[in-house]
């Protein structure tokens, strides 16, 4: 079994009175392709956001990469190679499609190199990018003149721009047509062929199968269920939780 | 370089016209060049509006007061001192409020204005509320009349100013500036230190603010706490950026030129009252009509006639 990116252990998070995470714990191995799934109100996007520093947990510990990263900010975890995308696309609106893919290049790979790219450098590999999701004749336009696949698209490739080792994409694909879906899906297939492990959250189960070697089931901030994802999803507890008894 | 030649040139053009005068509004309108520079480097470039834009004056200025009293030094020397001092109250207040967003970052730094003049209204030692004089010389070696001085000082003030936010804009710097305008939790997931980087913003907007102040002193002779923490500094430092357009440095340029020859001539032919008044309706105007300033409109056109 190839060695574990991310170990997730007895990680909770309350809102007020509102327990949104009960003790999760989750390990990711490198080179994954994992699925994570559960019902609106779950919990995904807290887990997400407590991963990526953007939330801090009251209990519970995350390592990355052999490396405990409590307490870590977000741009620091970023540097250490996570990345995420945000379930509503955030891209830098005053910026330009390859100007929003050059920031993580100048303030990651940068800092991870500890040396600055050359110009020359840095537009070779945004091209490079733009390419890979198939955005390249728009990289002068602004964010504003995309359609939504286009968003999802750049929003992905923003992610990849800082060479991350993890790839947490939340929900790239809601609200896109059949045949986008299949486009996103294989993207992100071919990007784990890079090396990239990745966790999908997804509601559009019909992706989530197709992409997942493993599905991981949130229900009420509890784990319910781990595993291949043919015998999850005949669980009965997930049954239950998705379809109500 | 360009900027430098422009300077160069301004100031020989000056002197040709043989009056006074022109060096007493120039002076106004560069000082105003450079506070609206850097209110733009923090309120243009990272999104954050600041009010307090008077504080920082008029912290510059006391600073050179309360020199002037205990160890006279040179002006150049009072600017850096007065920049520093401001810079260390901006980074202080970076750390205090840039938690904060949007209009509570902005009545926090009106707080810090209004904190500010309170101390000094009732520190004596540098006037209080009767003000403080500071007598200037007539004459400067040379260079010929003082004011010739004081003018040429703001001159390379608003050159120093305008290359600092240039460069800025073409640098990495400028980039995590963007992104903190447009999405921070996006640029921190990005890789930016937001914290970080606002506070670089907030020390350098506040330190060229004082700079701005610390010659006034010497240039108005008679030094108030109502005068340095007057409502027109803090209100023409977020219109002229506005009017002229926040994300480029020749925006403020532009508005500061503008709108501060238009208050000069309104002075002279009208009165010095209606100054806030064109001010405000400007404001208004291009609020409305177009909100990303000059700059903006320019640029919509070309790129409307590219189309």
């Amino acid at each position: 079994m190839a060695s574990l990116l991310l170990e997730v252990t007895g990680l909770s998070k309350r809102f007020g009175g509102f327990v949104a995470l009960d003790g999760i714990d989750l390990t990711v191995a490198e080179g994954e392709r994992v699925g994570l799934i559960g019902p609106n109100g779950s919990g995904k996007s807290t887990l997400v956001n407590c991963v990526c520093g953007t939330l801090v947990n009251e209990t519970g510990t995350v390592r990355f990469n052999g490396e405990t990263v409590d307490g870590l900010l977000t741009h620091e975890r970023t540097r250490r190679g996570m990345a995420r995308s945000f379930q509503l696309p955030r891209p830098f609106m005053t910026l330009t499609v390859a100007d929003n893919l050059r920031v993580p290049l100048l303030y990651t790979v940068n800092a991870r190199l500890g040396r600055a790219l050359s110009p020359t450098e840095l537009d070779a590999r945004c091209t490079e990018l733009l390419q890979l999701v198939g955005l390249a004749d728009k990289a002068t336009h602004l964010p504003r003149d995309l359609t939504q696949v286009e968003m999802r698209k750049l929003e992905l490739a923003r992610a990849m721009a800082a060479e991350p080792k993890l790839l947490i994409a939340d929900e790239s694909m809601a609200g896109l047509s059949h045949s986008e879906v299949d486009d996103i899906v294989g993207l992100l297939i071919r990007l784990n062929e890079r090396g990239i492990t990745i966790i999908l959250i997804e509601h559009i189960m019909r992706a989530v199968m197709k992409f997942s070697q493993r599905l991981i089931v949130l229900v009420s901030g509890k784990k319910i269920a781990d595993g291949a994802p043919d015998t999850v999803i005949r669980d009965a507890e997930v049954e239950r939780a998705y379809i109500g008894q | 370089m360009i900027l430098i030649a422009v300077a160069v040139v301004v100031f020989f053009g000056a002197r040709l016209v043989s009056n006074d005068y022109v060096f007493f509004a120039g002076y106004t309108v560069l000082q105003f060049v450079v506070l609206a520079t850097a209110w733009n480097i923090l309120g243009g470039y990272t999104g954050y509006v600041n009010f307090g834009s008077a504080a920082f004056f008029a912290l510059g200025a006391y600073a050179t007061v309360f020199l002037h009293k205990s160890y006279p030094l040179p002006i150049p020397l009072l600017i850096v001192i007065g920049g520093i001092v401001s810079g260390i109250v901006g980074l202080g207040m970076g750390y205090l409020t840039l938690r904060l967003r949007g209009a509570f970052f902005a009545i926090a730094t009106l707080a810090l204005a209004v904190v500010l003049q309170t101390l000094v209204v009732n520190w004596d030692y540098v006037g209080g509320s009767r003000g403080a004089y500071i007598i200037r010389p007539n004459e400067i070696e040379f260079i010929g009349p003082y004011i010739q001085y004081l003018f040429l000082v703001m001159l390379a003030l608003a050159v120093l100013a305008l290359t600092i936010a240039r460069g800025i804009e073409r640098s990495q710097l400028g980039y995590g500036f963007a992104t903190i305008r447009d999405d921070e939790l996006a640029a921190e997931a990005s890789g930016v230190p937001t914290l970080r980087l606002k506070l670089i913003a907030t020390t350098l907007s506040g330190a060229l603010m004082g700079m701005a102040g610390a010659p006034f002193p010497y240039y108005i002779g008679y030094l108030q706490p109502s005068s340095a923490f007057g409502l027109e500094y803090a209100v023409n430092s977020i219109a002229m950026p506005m009017i002229g357009g926040t994300t480029s440095w020749v925006g403020p340029l532009i508005g500061a030129i503008l709108l501060g020859s238009l208050q000069q001539i309104a002075t002279v032919t009208i009165s010095s009252v209606v100054n806030l008044l064109i001010v405000g309706l400007l404001l208004v105007a291009f609020v409305i009509i177009a909100p990303n300033g000059i700059v903006g409109l320019v640029q919509g056109w070309t790129r409307g006639r590219a189309k």
